[in-house]
């Protein structure tokens, strides 16, 4: 197990004041909230930071994780000496347990974990009923899954109390289907699958977020596709019959002669199948090519002699 | 591990919530959800509480008000304004996204 600084996390000297590390907190929690921050890691500095936080802002507890020694790095080697703790004590609520539970790095759980935790054991013998909570997750899907339709692996972190009555993170793995037509942001609700309800109590559901991985050139807004379709300037200026890549396959597309960089068209109904079907758009980029032969560069002077074309005009030069 | 493949239900624009359910996926009272459409962060569709329905993204966007009130101390009128430039932010991402690729 590793030790965690939390004064470093926290950003704060081991003499802060309870407010100033109230300020931190706030202002880090501003900065690295999932719901509002683009921070790569985010999620993971924010549960790091709420764990620094948890201790640091109770005295008891800071006072007991002071008295560890200064002399510790984060990620060294830890083990808590016998009896730490000896004299302190921890009752005076303010955890915040429950479903956030595997949120806690081993580190914080050795320390402070074991007591507060065995609430769930003794509860469930007195003729305590209590639904289980809605849990929530992620899955990262595919676009091409949201065309097919898909299964996926769901790795869960569930709390779970052992027969000492001590509350044990495993893990739980499910095969979700991915029903075809999601789209970003939707959620799927699995009835039954969250936490186990106390006595009597039916189990929570679990409600899953579709997540989209970015693509390599496709884009995705709602149900509509985008894609940027390179074409040869002959098959811009002259028309035809091009191939199209779409999630669902290929298909043709006809480019009407006199085209351009920049031109759009709609392929209706080929973005994310519904039962209103997004629409799939095409943006054509012309392709230069290169002049990399004696026989290109001849190609290209003689549409230097033979054509009279100006790029420019609209600029009046 | 289990084999059984499960079969969701899809959270999709036919689909709404009632109070109770919105409030247990929240983890919450149904009074502190009623706050919030007080407040106008939801818009439920029917007339009478009994009646109210939530369309999908309410739930999102309840959680994310759960979330700014409880880890930011944000009250009730600020989380509606953080979710109004949240939602504005990410219809900007998505069209920056589509136009930069």
């Amino acid at each position: 197990m590793e030790f965690e600084d939390y004064y470093k996390i926290m950003g704060v000297s081991r003499d802060a004041t309870q407010d100033e590390i109230k300020r931190a907190y706030r202002k880090l929690a501003r900065k690295y909230h999932p719901d509002v921050s683009k921070e790569e890691d985010a999620e993971e500095k924010f549960k790091r930071l709420g764990e620094a936080y948890e201790v640091l802002k109770d005295p008891e507890k800071r006072a007991a994780y002071d008295q560890l020694g200064k002399n510790w790095k984060a990620g060294q080697d830890f083990h808590p000496p016998p009896d730490w703790d000896a004299g302190f004590e921890f009752s005076g609520g303010g955890f915040t347990g429950g479903a956030d539970a595997d949120a806690y790095s081993d580190f914080f759980e050795s320390l402070f974990g074991r007591r507060s935790r065995s609430y769930a054991g003794g509860a469930a013998g007195g003729g305590f009923h209590m639904r289980g909570q809605d849990h929530h997750a992620k899955v990262l899907i595919d676009l091409e899954d949201a065309y097919s339709g898909a299964t996926r692996n769901i790795s869960l972190q569930v709390p779970e109390v052992d027969a000492s009555g001590h509350v044990v993170t495993k893990k739980r793995t499910l095969k979700v289907r991915i029903p075809k037509g999601v789209k970003q942001g939707q959620q799927i609700r699995l009835a039954g699958q969250g936490a186990p309800g106390v006595g009597q109590g039916g189990n929570g559901d679990l409600y899953l977020e579709i997540e989209f991985r970015p693509h390599p050139f496709y884009r995705v807004e709602g149900r509509d596709v985008y894609l940027d379709l390179p074409v040869a300037p002959w098959e811009a200026a002259l028309g035809g019959k091009v191939q199209v890549p779409t999630p669902a396959g290929k298909l043709d597309l006809k480019i009407p002669a006199g085209s351009n960089t920049g031109k759009k068209m709609r392929l209706k109904g080929k973005g994310i199948p519904a039962k209103h079907p997004g629409d799939f758009y095409v943006e054509l980029k012309v392709m230069v090519p290169p002049a990399d032969t004696e026989k290109a560069k001849e190609i290209y002077r003689e549409m230097e002699r033979e054509l009279s074309f100006n790029p420019r005009a609209a600029l009046g030069v | 591990m289990n084999d059984e493949i499960l079969n969701g239900v899809l959270l999709d624009e036919d689909c709404y919530l009632s109070l109770a359910e919105l409030s247990r996926a929240c983890s919450t009272h149904a009074e502190w959800v009623i706050s919030l459409v007080e407040e106008g962060i939801l818009e439920p569709g029917g007339a009478d509480m009994r009646d109210w329905r939530f369309s999908a993204p309410a739930l999102r966007r309840a959680r994310t008000a759960r979330h700014l009130q409880r880890d930011l101390g944000v009250n009730l009128a600020g989380a509606a304004l953080v979710l109004d430039l949240l939602d504005e932010i990410d219809h900007l991402r998505q069209r920056l996204a589509r136009l930069e690729p």
